[in-house]
C-alpha cells in the first residue's frame, strides 16, 4: 500500500531525514515511536507531501511521486487524495460545524452533491460518537470530541491510508482514551495507519510494527511484543527505559 | 458668541429664513448624498476590495516580479494626496486622449486608494490565519485557490471587519473630494446652494450633520456583521 524509496528531507543545512525505505502492507496499523527530532513527523507529513521531499519517492496506492526529479504540481493533490490526515492541534476548521467540517472535503475537492455528502458526514460523526454535535462548532467541542471530527473529516474522503500525527499529545489524559478507541475500531476494520505517537499501551495493542526512529533514520523495526521486550538497538533500549522512568 | 446669539434670535426674518433654507435644502443634500456620495462610496469599497485582496496574494506569493508590482503600486498610491490622483485621472488624462465622466473617475480614483490601503489590512488578516488550516485543507486534498476561498478567507474576513469598516466609513467621507472633479454628490450640492443663499455656515453644517447620519448608520451595520461573525468563536 505504502512503499517509501530512500527519501531524504533537508531544511536549509540541517539534514532530517537521512534515506528512510518503508514499505507498509494494506490494512496494518505501524506506529512510529523516537524522541523529538527523530524526523518522525517529518516522515508522516512527506507521505502527503506537506512537506516536500529533497529526494526519494512516495507510493501510496497507484500514485507514486519521485521527488529526485521534478514533481509535477497537480500529482500533489493526487496524493494527498490517497491519505487522510489527522493533526495534533486538530485543525478543524472554526467557521464550520462539525456537520460542515466532514461535509467540506467531499464537496469542495470531489464536487459530491451536497444532500449525499450531508448524509455520509452524519453517518461519520455518529461512527465516531458525535451524532448528537452535528450543529456544534469546533470552539463549543471539548478537545476529544474536535479530534475525533478531525477524524471524520479525514475518513470523508475515502483515504487508501491514515496518517496520524501525534493525535492525542494536545489532549487532556482523561479525553485521550476517547480518541485512541475510535483509532482501534479504525484498525480493527482493516485501515491501513501510520501513527506518530507516545501512547506506548496503544502501540503495544494495536500495532502490527512499531518502528523506533532517531536523527533521521530508522533504527529498528519490529513488533510490538519485540521492540518493546527486547529491542535489539542500544538506542531503542535507552528510549524505551527513558520513557519508563 | 453672545453678539451673534442676540443678533440671531434678535432677528426673526433671520431665523425664519434659515429655516426655509434649511428645510429646501435637505432633499437635495439627502438625494446627493445617497445617490451619489454613497454610491460612490459602495461601488469604490467593492473594487477596491477585489484589488485589495488581489495586491495581498501577490504581496505574499512569493514571485518576485508580482511582490515588486503590489509594492509599488501600494507606495504610489499612499505616497501622493487622493485629491491629486483624482485630478490626474479627470484633468489629466484629457491631454493623452483619455476623456473619463465625473463619476467613473471618481470610481476609478477611490478604488485604487481602497485597493492600496486596505492590501495591507487582507495581508495581515491572512497572515493572521494560523498554518494548520492550509495544511487541514490541502490534507483534504484542496488546491491553493479552493483552501483561500472555503478555508483561509471567510476566516480572515472576521479578522478584517473592524479594521475595513473604519476603511469604508473613511471612504464615505472622502467622497467629498469627488467635488473637485464635478460629481454632483452631497458637498457639491452643497456648494451651489451656499452660491445661491450665502449661507455657508447653516449649509455646510446640515451637509455635516448628513454625514454623520450615515456614518452613525455604518457603524451601527458594523456592530450587526461582527456579531454575526463572532458566534462560532
Amino acid at each position: 500500500m505504502i512503499t517509501i524509496t530512500d527519501l531524504h528531507k533537508q531544511f536549509h543545512n540541517l539534514q532530517v531525514l537521512k534515506g528512510i525505505s518503508l514499505t507498509v502492507e494494506k490494512g496494518k496499523v505501524v506506529v512510529i515511536i523516537g524522541p523529538s527530532g527523530s524526523g518522525k513527523t517529518t516522515l508522516l507529513r512527506c507521505l502527503n507531501a506537506l512537506e516536500v521531499p529533497t529526494s526519494g519517492s512516495v507510493q501510496i496506492g497507484e500514485v507514486k511521486l519521485d521527488f529526485s526529479q521534478k514533481v509535477d504540481r497537480s500529482s500533489i493533490p493526487r496524493l494527498r487524495k490517497q491519505t487522510g490526515m489527522v493533526f495534533q492541534s486538530y485543525n478543524l476548521f472554526p467557521h464550520m460545524t462539525a456537520l460542515e467540517n466532514v461535509m467540506e472535503g467531499p464537496v469542495t475537492v470531489k464536487k459530491a452533491d451536497k444532500d449525499s455528502a450531508r448524509a455520509k458526514a452524519a453517518k461519520l460523526l455518529s461512527k465516531v460518537g458525535l451524532g448528537d454535535k452535528l450543529d456544534h462548532y469546533p470552539a463549543q467541542l471539548s478537545g476529544g470530541q474536535q479530534q475525533r471530527v478531525g477524524i471524520a473529516r479525514a475518513l470523508a474522503m475515502d483515504p487508501q491510508v491514515m496518517l496520524f500525527d501525534e493525535p492525542t499529545s494536545a489532549l487532556d489524559p482523561e479525553l485521550v482514551g476517547e480518541v485512541l478507541k475510535v483509532m482501534k475500531e479504525l484498525a480493527q476494520e482493516g485501515m491501513t495507519m501510520v501513527v506518530v505517537t507516545h501512547e506506548m499501551g496503544f502501540a503495544r495493542e494495536v500495532a502490527d510494527e512499531v518502528i523506533f526512529m532517531d536523527q533521521g533514520v530508522i533504527v529498528e523495526r519490529d513488533t510490538p511484543a519485540k521492540l518493546f521486550a527486547q529491542p535489539r538497538e542500544e538506542r531503542t533500549r535507552q528510549f524505551l527505559q527513558h520513557l519508563k522512568a | 458668541m453672545q453678539m451673534f446669539l442676540s443678533n440671531f434670535f434678535d432677528n426673526p426674518e433671520r431665523l425664519n429664513r434659515w429655516i426655509d433654507i434649511a428645510q429646501s435644502s435637505f432633499l437635495p443634500l439627502l438625494k446627493g448624498a445617497l445617490l451619489y456620495s454613497l454610491t460612490l462610496a459602495i461601488v469604490s469599497f467593492f473594487f477596491g476590495l477585489i484589488l485589495a485582496v488581489l495586491t495581498a496574494l501577490a504581496r505574499l506569493s512569493g514571485i518576485k516580479p508580482l511582490v515588486g508590482l503590489a509594492r509599488f503600486y501600494v507606495s504610489l498610491i499612499r505616497g501622493t494626496p487622493l485629491l491629486v490622483q483624482l485630478f490626474i485621472i479627470f484633468f489629466g488624462l484629457p491631454s493623452v486622449g483619455i476623456m473619463i465622466d465625473p463619476f467613473p473617475s471618481a470610481v476609478i480614483g477611490f478604488s485604487l486608494s481602497v485597493g492600496a490601503y486596505s492590501s495591507e489590512v487582507v495581508r495581515a488578516a491572512i497572515l493572521s490565519i494560523h498554518k494548520g488550516q492550509w495544511e487541514a485543507a490541502y490534507s483534504l486534498g484542496m488546491t491553493y485557490w479552493q483552501a483561500l476561498r472555503r478555508v483561509v478567507l471567510p476566516q480572515a474576513a472576521r479578522v478584517s471587519v473592524p479594521p475595513l469598516s473604519n476603511s469604508f466609513i473613511s471612504l464615505v467621507k472622502d467622497t467629498s473630494l469627488a467635488a473637485a472633479i464635478l460629481v454632483p454628490e452631497m458637498f457639491r450640492k452643497a456648494q451651489e446652494i451656499v452660491a445661491s443663499t450665502y449661507e455657508p455656515l447653516l449649509v455646510y453644517s446640515e451637509a455635516a450633520l448628513i454625514y454623520w447620519m450615515i456614518c452613525f448608520v455604518l457603524s451601527f451595520i458594523q456592530d450587526r456583521i461582527e456579531n454575526k461573525l463572532d458566534r462560532y468563536v
